[in-house]
């Protein structure tokens, strides 16, 4: 699929990849940046989210589930926009912690893609690129049980013949 | 351990958002989270988040350090490896953590989650935290 298809893909079902996922909604994420080699999500700062009260910085789960969800699109983006993939494995390096008061922001994009298989390289920071809050590198497998939801997906939504 | 500290982390704001609970018995300690639906990253499988029972093994981690000896503060994490083994289902998690190494400011930790059947995880978490053991006067 050419990079224009993928982007069209990715525009049309822009309002379900985070609204569709009741734990991102959950954690109030949004996307910044939906383009098929650079995914670009942010968690906005709530006081709700803290992990040290004494400080007021998020807590590192905020930053997992960011990152997770962040490479979960690239590499939904890398197999071409049409299977949902799994999280095989996440590493993630914590280089900092995040500034108390400010949103993190995750850039994440495909490695490679190779048949069922993707790599994904992101990293958080929060507003200067150059200075991370962390780095992660994951895997992503196209399996069974994502696939039989993508097909659900797409009969539930009439995709296939995505505009 | 430390009450205080473990009970410091129960009232974190993130922690009690998810209703993370801990059944402390002996020298052992499993973490639950239970069943919300906002814990769902993927509803047509449906699937826990990956990030949330990500972050559950985390904050299993830091409550098995805290139990495991006298610390002065809550563990801050430096670096984590999740291995996602099973599509985690709509239902409950537990968790349960062994220290692998203890030392003056590092601690390695393993954290397997499971759902129905422990022989059976969902995840395992393999990480290290950086840790600040209470000194002998705040003993």
């Amino acid at each position: 699929m050419s990079e224009e298809k993928i982007r069209e893909v990715l525009e049309s079902v822009a309002p379900l990849l985070v609204d569709g996922s009741p734990h991102a909604v959950a954690l109030g994420l949004k996307i910044d940046q939906l383009e098929p080699d650079c995914i670009i999500m942010r968690a906005p700062y709530s006081p709700d989210l803290v992990g040290d009260p004494e400080t007021g910085i998020l807590h590192g789960g905020v930053v997992t589930a960011l990152l997770d969800h962040a490479c979960g699109l690239a590499a939904f983006a890398g197999l071409g926009a049409q299977d949902t993939p799994a999280t095989l494995d996440l590493r993630i390096d914590y280089m900092r912690p995040a500034q108390p008061g400010l949103d993190v922001i995750a850039e994440a994009s495909t490695v490679r893609a190779h048949g069922l298989v993707v790599f994904v390289r992101a990293t958080a920071h929060d507003g200067d690129r150059d200075d991370p809050v962390a780095i992660a590198q994951a895997a992503f497998m196209v399996t069974k049980a994502s696939q039989a939801a993508t097909e659900r997906a797409k009969k539930a939504f009439g995709q296939g013949e995505t505009k | 351990m430390s009450e205080t500290l473990l009970q410091t982390l129960l009232n974190t704001p993130y922690v009690s958002k998810f209703g993370v609970s801990f059944d402390y018995r002996g020298d052992e300690l499993t973490g639950l989270l239970p069943y919300k639906e906002n814990l769902v990253g993927n509803p047509l499988i449906p699937a826990l988040h990956g990030g949330a029972v990500g972050a559950f093994l985390e904050i299993t981690a830091s409550a098995s350090l805290i139990v495991s000896q006298p610390l002065d503060r809550l563990p801050k994490v430096i670096d984590v490896a999740i291995d996602y083994l099973r599509p985690a289902r709509a239902a409950d998690v537990y968790a349960r953590a062994q220290v692998a190494r203890s030392g003056r400011r590092v601690a390695n930790v393993r954290v397997e989650a499971w759902q129905g059947r422990r022989g059976a995880p969902v995840a395992t978490l393999h990480g290290h935290f950086m840790i600040t053991p209470a000194s002998e006067k705040t003993r």
